[in-house]
């Protein structure tokens, strides 16, 4: 048992390890080397990537390996996935005080999975997930101050503390949460696919789940409904390798999730590159947008256990997870991209750690001084105000009634 | 014609020893009768956009159609809930309008606000080129479209979910179960999602759905057909629940739930898809969480809802040759309960019957009990009767069935032993 843990360990870290080296042999370095960062960050020069780990598909062609981007967008990056590595790890550490209860699913070592995603997409376009949401709602424009608030329970939380950690979302922005039944998602996702289409918006849906939730029946459902009327939904399926305690291979007869659409033709990822995953995102978007529907399986791992509840350590080695941060960790990836392509120094990478540590230090301060919501507030938004009907009988009377 | 044949069937079914016909095909007393309940626990302030004619809102009771001036006479108080058929020059619109059968009113309905609201669309098995298994959309599919009318494949778990998906963006889907007893498979979509997402969003989203089906027990359709979904949704916050019972209420609130922002589950019965009556020409919307007086009276209330309020009305004509004078009130609104009627009533007969067609335990009837007991208590004479369907898997033997649902004999007999009280 535990050899064969190792071996599948191993298979997880000998991806990366190849792939880290390819890495290193397609980077050439720029003519202009002391370059400040002030300028890096506003320079929107295209510089072309290749992306290591090829694609596999199913289905369909693959996009190409080379990843156009700019030097503004790798250190957004950066930027990006760092804060939200500070944000989760700050979160265990309330969690541990004991300022946040409950269920608290985190989401470091994924990061490249959500700010990959954001960089081909706009905000027409609709994201629903699982509860492993808090990267995916600072991502889709939330600040870390209401996700913290919202995660300790307070007023100024983005659901006003009434939905806790797996209930995170943004309408205006088209973040549609944040769920906490798995897979209950994919057929919300293949709703707001077909509203979209029904209301003749040019966005797609993309509808995240779990290698876990990969097994729900009305995930094939969804899929076959979306196949079949030609929504423009994405399913992406963040596999991570374990549902909570169950590996892929104890609870998939096939772990191939790109293949399970079946006739929806599917992309297996590298999870941890986040140039790959905007390749295959801008990709899948083309496809979703002039076909239907499209599957992604986004390669990823999880450093934390499935939540806060769960060490972690019981079915996996500790060496496994160790040799993933070493080789596949994403930030790491675009820190040695940032550094070999000289577009910021290492003390301008420094420089950004700080900046995101204290805003996410000052973020958990002032959420710790957010109060709780008003005890009226338990009564508020069961249904909407004035129980919303209008009424009137055959001779055109108006009434509007208000009960209280 | 073919709806004579089935009308006939269904009298049959909900006969107990021999109803006349005419039961089902006269209107009953005061259902097209436009309730303006102008209590101090609710106000109401009436507008009359077409006439340009405002009325203000007292704190009197009134009932009937027509121009109401604050001041007239045919102004009742609060405390005397009885239905008054006014019939005044400009609207009597009772012996106009015309007739038509439940479904044809379901129908009618739908195909207002579908006309009304570009958003408002259906989703259900068989409901666009079939036209429905009880042809409530008979004919739409033509009218409005694939997309409008959309024929899902049989998966109401993710249809449910596709639609409660689509309402978060803002349209307004109407999901057609072809059996209540089907949503079961949905429960978790309707119950976790559809009832919950205003709450733990925060208010950021709303879910106008309207949530429909024929449920309750038809003629030998089996136990599994034969469910009765209200007791399950029940106790799930942010749902809201009506029942319809005539072709004139069933329109009615048909209209209301597809305006409500709220999710509304409309429960319709299988046996009472046939049931003719006179609905006015023009247009009204009922309200999602009022009442309906059916019959006024003194002795006792039933209170009751769906199919049941029809045995309910054939026990009331035993009751009245035996000298008794019940009141029946069709609850119509599941969740909530209509407290300010149902108050008022208890108030003035100090006796209840609840009759249902749901189960016995975790029934409607028993969160009513409940309610009444808590509110009212200090009203009551006797102790609440509620007279439900036996805790059984509805068998499929034809007198067994009949066993299982309440039969009005029994509703006389109890209505007998309470007013011993």
């Amino acid at each position: 048992m535990a050899s064969q843990l190792l071996r599948r360990a191993g298979k997880l870290i000998n991806v990366s390890a190849s792939a880290t080296k390819n890495l290193a042999s397609s980077l050439a370095p720029i003519s202009q080397a002391n370059r400040s960062f002030a300028s890096a960050a506003e320079d929107t020069n295209p510089i072309t990537i290749e992306i290591a780990v090829p694609y596999k598909a199913h289905k369909c062609e693959p996009p190409s390996l080379l990843a156009t981007t700019t030097p503004q967008e790798l250190v957004q990056f950066f930027k990006t996935m760092f804060l939200m590595r500070r944000m989760e790890i700050a979160a265990d550490s309330l969690y541990k005080s004991k300022f946040i209860r409950g269920f608290c699913h985190l989401y470091d070592g994924q990061e490249a999975v959500c700010v990959g995603m954001e960089a081909a997409l706009t905000k027409t376009d609709c994201i629903v997930t699982a509860y492993r949401d808090h990267c995916i709602h600072l991502g889709r424009g939330g600040t870390v101050k209401e996700i913290m608030s919202e995660l300790m329970g307070r007023k100024d939380g983005c659901s006003l503390g009434k939905g806790g950690s797996m209930h995170m979302y943004k309408k205006e922005n088209n973040f549609y949460g944040g769920n906490g039944i798995v897979g209950a998602q994919t057929p919300l996702g293949a709703g707001l696919a077909f509203a979209q289409k029904y209301s003749k918006v040019e966005g797609v849906t993309l509808a995240m789940y779990g290698d876990g939730a990969a097994n729900q029946g009305q995930l094939f459902e969804a899929m076959n409904i979306a196949a079949l009327w030609d929504l423009p939904v994405i399913f992406v399926c963040e596999n991570n390798h374990y549902g909570m305690g169950t590996a892929e291979w104890r609870s998939a007869k096939s772990p191939e999730y790109y293949r399970r659409g079946d006739y929806v033709p599917g992309l297996k990822v590298d999870g941890m590159d986040a140039l790959a995953v905007k390749q295959a995102v801008k990709y899948a978007k083309e496809y979703a947008l002039t076909k239907g529907a499209f599957v992604l399986e986004m390669d990823t791992y999880r450093y934390h256990g499935h939540s806060m509840s769960d060490p972690g350590s019981t079915y996996r080695t500790r060496d496994e997870i160790s040799g993933v941060r070493q080789e596949r960790d994403p930030i790491e990836r675009i820190r040695k991209l940032l550094l070999a392509k000289e577009i910021v120094t290492v003390a301008d990478l420094k420089n950004m750690e700080k900046e995101a540590k204290k805003e996410v230090d000052d973020a958990v301060a002032q959420a710790k001084e957010s109060p709780q919501p008003d005890p009226s507030e338990l009564l508020s938004h069961i249904y909407v105000k004035g129980l919303g009907t209008e009424v009137f009988g055959p001779d055109r009377k108006e009434f509007t009634a208000v009960l209280p | 014609m073919e709806s004579t044949a089935l009308l006939q069937k269904v009298t049959a079914g909900m006969a107990f020893r021999g109803t006349p016909a005419s039961l089902l095909s006269s209107s009953s007393a005061s259902s097209h009768v436009a309730r303006i309940k102008l209590g101090s626990r609710s106000v109401i302030r009436a507008v009359s956009r077409l006439s340009g004619l405002t009325v203000k809102a007292t704190h009197l009771n009134a009932y009937g159609f027509g121009t109401m001036p604050h001041n007239s006479t045919a102004l009742k108080t609060v405390n005397k809930a009885v239905a008054v058929k006014t019939e005044t020059g400009s609207t009597a619109t009772a012996q106009q309008g015309h007739e038509l059968l439940l479904f044809e009113a379901l129908r009618e309905g739908l195909e207002e606000e579908m006309e009304r609201d570009p958003t408002v669309c259906v989703i259900g098995e068989d409901v666009g080129h079939y036209g429905g298994s009880y042809k409530v959309t008979k004919g739409m599919a033509e009218k409005f479209g694939d997309l409008r009318l959309l024929d899902t494949p049989i998966a109401e778990n993710s249809f449910t979910g596709m639609a409660i998906g689509a309402a978060m963006t803002g349209l307004r889907p109407i999901v057609e179960g072809m059996n209540m007893g089907f949503l079961l498979l949905a429960f978790n979509q309707i119950a976790n999602n559809c009832g919950m997402l205003h709450y733990t969003s925060g208010g950021q989203f709303t879910i106008p759905i309207v949530i429909r089906g024929p449920g309750g027990v038809g003629k030998q359709l089996g136990a599994e057909h034969s469910q009765r979904l209200e007791s399950y949704f029940q106790s799930v916050p942010g749902l809201q629940m009506v029942a319809c019972s005539t072709p004139y209420n069933a329109k009615g609130l048909m209209k209301a739930a597809i305006r409500s922002e709220n999710p509304v589950i409309l429960f319709e019965h299988v046996l009472l898809y046939n049931l003719k009556e006179r609905i006015p020409d023009e247009e009204y919307v009922l309200c999602l969480e009022e009442a309906e007086l059916v019959r006024p009276g003194q002795d006792i209330t039933i209170l009751t809802y769906s199919r049941m309020r029809h045995h309910v009305l054939q026990a009331v004509k035993t009751l009245v040759s035996k000298g008794y004078d019940p009141e029946v009130i069709d609850i119509r609104s599941l969740k909530p309960f209509d407290l300010f009627a149902i108050g008022n009533s208890v108030k003035k007969t100090h006796k209840v019957l609840i009759v249902e067609e749901c189960m016995r335990t975790g029934g409607i009837g028993a969160s009513l009990r409940a309610a009444i007991m808590e509110n009212f208590f200090d009203e009551l004479d006797a102790p609440i009767g509620c007279l439900s369907s036996q805790d059984v898997p509805t068998p499929y033997a034809g007198p067994l069935e009949d066993l299982t649902v309440v039969q009005p004999p029994q509703i006389v007999f109890a209505v007998e032993q309470l007013c011993k009280h």
